[in-house]
């Protein structure tokens, strides 16, 4: 049913041909969709070795959706998102090394050790988390949001959730205000159809996700999340709508993921036959394979050249959080309170 | 002839002044008119008419303060219609029957004509401050210091405040920093989390800590928690305050004291103060902090006025007790509202011979747990009060910390007063007993006393 559904609504947002997205930018979603897409591998690898412990939520095949936002934000603007958050961490520019070495539990990890999966930050990459309450994220990117109209710095807050989340009540009291206040945010809703175990038909009145905000008068598209030069260009409209002072916009962004909600998922609630469809007729990078070459802009090697060097890359990060030492056992009572300075 | 009475606008309004008269004698008023306009420190409000007929007579003048609630103020005939409908020849009643008596909480503990606080700095002018209008003077010194403060919650803005703590803010910081949200704690404290995270330092009103229950996942999950789990590198500057605990008759939904609930979290800091000069210096020092504060005010103290000190940026620091009365007997703790029912007991204490300290907490987390630690070295005894329920409350706290410190000191197992363990009820009577009481102290600290 997911599947059936996700097709028509792919037709319903082709890319736009015509864009003049040129041969480097082209190339820049290419190595960030497929660094992403290496990096979740080796981690599920990891997890599987005991090297990842607890939760560990992998982005595999929702790469698209990460990538185009980034194409569009500007320094300042924040992104922040739940607990499906390694994507957005790369894609915002953190290191590899940091982000595998937080998955692993070391001290060098970009929270110290003391986050895990669902929790990083990055300041330096506007980036505010990584949250593991479903929901919550959606209030605190509206709070960003305030605070760019605040300190009125024509910055955009971009805060993402899941097709779960969106039916949480906190999304509706952020919608209200963001509007209400005209902040300027643009909520990136990737509907991967599935909510843990449970698909949106189960779990939805209004499976239309972009239509959630029309009480609220906030105006939502939907975008074909596999196609990153559809989500580009969406993401540009809405973002050019908040940081006009328009207020908030919403993007549904289909997507699918092809793993588990989580590493210990027995996918019990959708068949192998529809994982493989969508692998097979709508992946994102292999989508993005075909327009490079179809506009000439890279041959097989090139592209061969680009794997070898992400694969280089995440050998690397899953080699550093491999050696990278445990925290030191003192670090357990430090980042709990921030001297006053009185 | 009807008397019309001052009337209660609040649960807590004990008197008001009548500010204006709308009607003079001889007029006819019908049910529904406006009669007058009273004032209390919260609120003005109309007073309508609940019957027809003309006023004889005005017995408050416009203008008159201190005006008990049922206090007579004027008196009304009833109207014609009224009148035709009385039997022609009405029997004289029998005795009316006499209404119940109704439990009345005893009067609210003054702490007049206390000595000088050693505390308060000596060259100061001190001002005689209610702990609401001390709240209010702390936000506004810390709005004009720092431009990133900002007052959001509901009702703050125009219409001044549920409790008029805000009041005159908005005309002096405009819209852009005194915010009025909708009825969204869930969400609003979200994105008062958030914008924090973004380097602003909002204080996030709640109508009442009742009302944080459905906001306690971003104070706890994202507040208390994100610079820990950034390693570091997220700040969440934030000051949520409102009322917390009893009021008076609410009910049991909105009469809560969380104080236990917070103190229990790393990463919050949690302060209750009692007096308007601890209200004052306390929310400085939270606005102040960089890390987030519950700031836990109590209604019942807000029109109480104290001793501030005038003219001074007077932040007190977080964290510290502070012994408000000395003694040798015994050592009573106590936090917020249960402060001044301690002192009072430790003056009926006194004229039985058992000279008590009265330690107040001020700060619940961190706690002070070296000051109650050398007051009970020096006692021998403990009580704890608080308003709360007692499993796993503050008191159960205080007594353990004492137990591991000071164990050898102890000479009479330590005693918590606290709210009895049910649901608060409405009514007058059970109310009362319910809630901690002078008396209840009283009797325990005679019991750690073996008096």
């Amino acid at each position: 049913m997911a599947r059936a559904r996700a097709a028509e609504k792919t037709k319903s947002t082709p890319a736009k041909p015509g864009h003049n997205a040129d041969r480097d930018e082209l190339l820049g979603y290419y190595r960030s969709m497929l660094l992403i897409r290496r990096f979740e591998e080796r981690a599920g690898q990891l997890y599987g070795m005991g090297l990842i412990g607890g939760f560990c939520h992998l982005y595999i095949g929702q790469e698209a959706i990460a990538v185009g936002v980034q194409a569009v934000k500007e320094s300042g603007d924040s992104v922040i998102t739940g607990y499906r958050d390694h994507g957005h961490m790369l894609a915002c520019g953190m290191d590899p090394n940091e982000v595998m070495a937080e998955l692993t539990g070391r001290a060098t990890g970009a929270s110290k050790g003391k986050g895990g999966s669902m929790h990083m930050f990055s300041t330096a990459s506007d980036f505010y988390g990584g949250h593991g309450i479903v929901g919550a994220q959606v209030s605190l990117g509206t709070g960003l949001a305030f605070a760019n109209r605040y300190k009125s710095n024509g910055k955009v807050s971009f805060t993402y959730f899941g097709d779960g989340a969106a039916n949480q009540g906190q999304v509706y009291e952020s919608f209200n205000m963001a509007e209400l206040w005209r902040l300027p945010v643009v909520y990136v809703i990737e509907n991967n159809q599935y909510a843990m175990g449970t698909s949106i038909e189960r779990s939805s009145a209004e499976t239309d996700l972009y239509k959630r905000g029309l009480s609220f008068r906030i105006p939502g598209e939907e975008v074909d999340g596999m196609d990153v030069e559809a989500v580009r260009d969406a993401a540009s409209r809405a973002a050019a709508h908040a940081r006009s002072g328009k207020g908030p916009y919403i993007l549904e962004m289909m997507t699918y993921r092809y793993r588990g909600h989580s590493m210990s998922d027995p996918a019990k609630y959708r068949t192998r036959e529809e994982v493989d469809q969508v692998r097979k007729t709508r992946d994102p990078i292999e989508h993005l394979e075909h327009r490079l070459s179809e506009l000439g802009f890279a041959d097989e090697a090139a592209l061969k050249a680009i794997d070898a060097d992400v694969k280089r890359i995440v050998a690397d990060a899953a080699e550093f959080a491999r050696m990278s030492p445990e925290p030191d056992p003192a670090a357990l009572y430090t980042d709990v309170y921030l001297e006053a300075a009185q | 002839m009807t008397d019309v009475l001052m009337p209660a606008l609040s649960p807590t309004m004990e008197e008001g002044t009548l500010a204006k008269w709308h009607v003079k004698v001889g007029d006819t008023v019908r049910s529904g008119d406006v009669i007058a306009e009273i004032e209390t420190d919260k609120a003005t409000m109309e007073v309508e008419a609940v019957d027809e007929g003309v006023i004889t007579e005005i017995l408050v003048p416009e203008g008159a303060e201190e005006v008990k609630v049922n206090t007579t103020i004027a008196r009304l005939n009833g109207g014609a219609a009224q009148t035709k409908t009385e039997p022609a020849a009405a029997p004289e009643p029998a005795a009316a029957p006499t209404p119940a008596p109704v439990a009345t909480p005893p009067a609210a503990v003054a702490p007049a004509a206390a000595p000088r606080d050693p505390e308060l700095p000596a060259g100061a002018t001190l001002s005689r401050v209610t702990v609401r209008d001390a709240l209010r003077d702390a936000m506004a010194e810390e709005m004009r210091r720092d431009e990133r403060v900002f007052l959001m919650g509901e009702e703050v803005a125009q219409y001044q405040g549920a409790y008029k703590v805000s009041r005159g803010l908005l005309e002096e910081f405009g819209e852009r920093r005194v915010i009025d949200t909708p009825i969204t704690e869930h969400g609003f404290a979200g994105l008062g989390v958030g914008a924090a995270m973004a380097g602003l330092k909002p204080i996030v009103e709640f109508m009442t800590w009742n009302f944080a229950m459905q906001a306690i996942d971003q104070i706890i999950n994202s507040a208390a928690k994100t610079l820990y789990m950034s390693g570091g590198q997220i700040r969440c500057s934030v000051v949520f305050r409102g009322p917390n605990g009893a009021a008076s008759r609410v009910g049991a939904q909105h009469s809560q004291d969380y104080s236990n609930w917070y103190a229990h979290v790393p990463g919050l800091k949690v302060v209750a103060p009692y007096d308007a000069a601890d209200a004052k210096g306390l929310l400085k020092a939270a606005i102040r902090d960089p890390n987030p504060v519950v700031f836990l005010e109590h209604e019942m103290l807000y029109g109480t006025e104290f001793d501030v000190p005038a003219d001074i940026d007077w932040v007190v620091p977080i964290g510290k007790a502070k012994i408000r009365r000395e003694g040798s007997g015994v050592t009573i703790t106590a936090h917020a509202r249960m402060v001044g029912l301690a002192l009072a007991a430790a003056e009926q204490l006194a004229a039985e011979g058992i000279d008590a300290e009265v330690v107040d907490l001020r700060t619940l987390r961190p706690l002070d747990h070296e000051t109650i630690v050398q007051s009970v070295m020096k006692t021998n005894r403990l009580v704890s009060v608080e308003e709360g329920w007692g499993p796993m409350g503050v008191g159960a706290e205080v007594v353990a910390r004492v137990i591991e410190h000071a164990f050898d000191y102890l000479d009479a197992p330590p005693v918590r007063v606290c709210q009895e363990d049910v649901p608060l009820p409405y009514a007058a009577n059970l109310e009362l007993l319910s809630l901690p009481s002078v008396d209840k102290i009283v009797a325990a600290a005679r019991a750690v006393s073996y008096r």
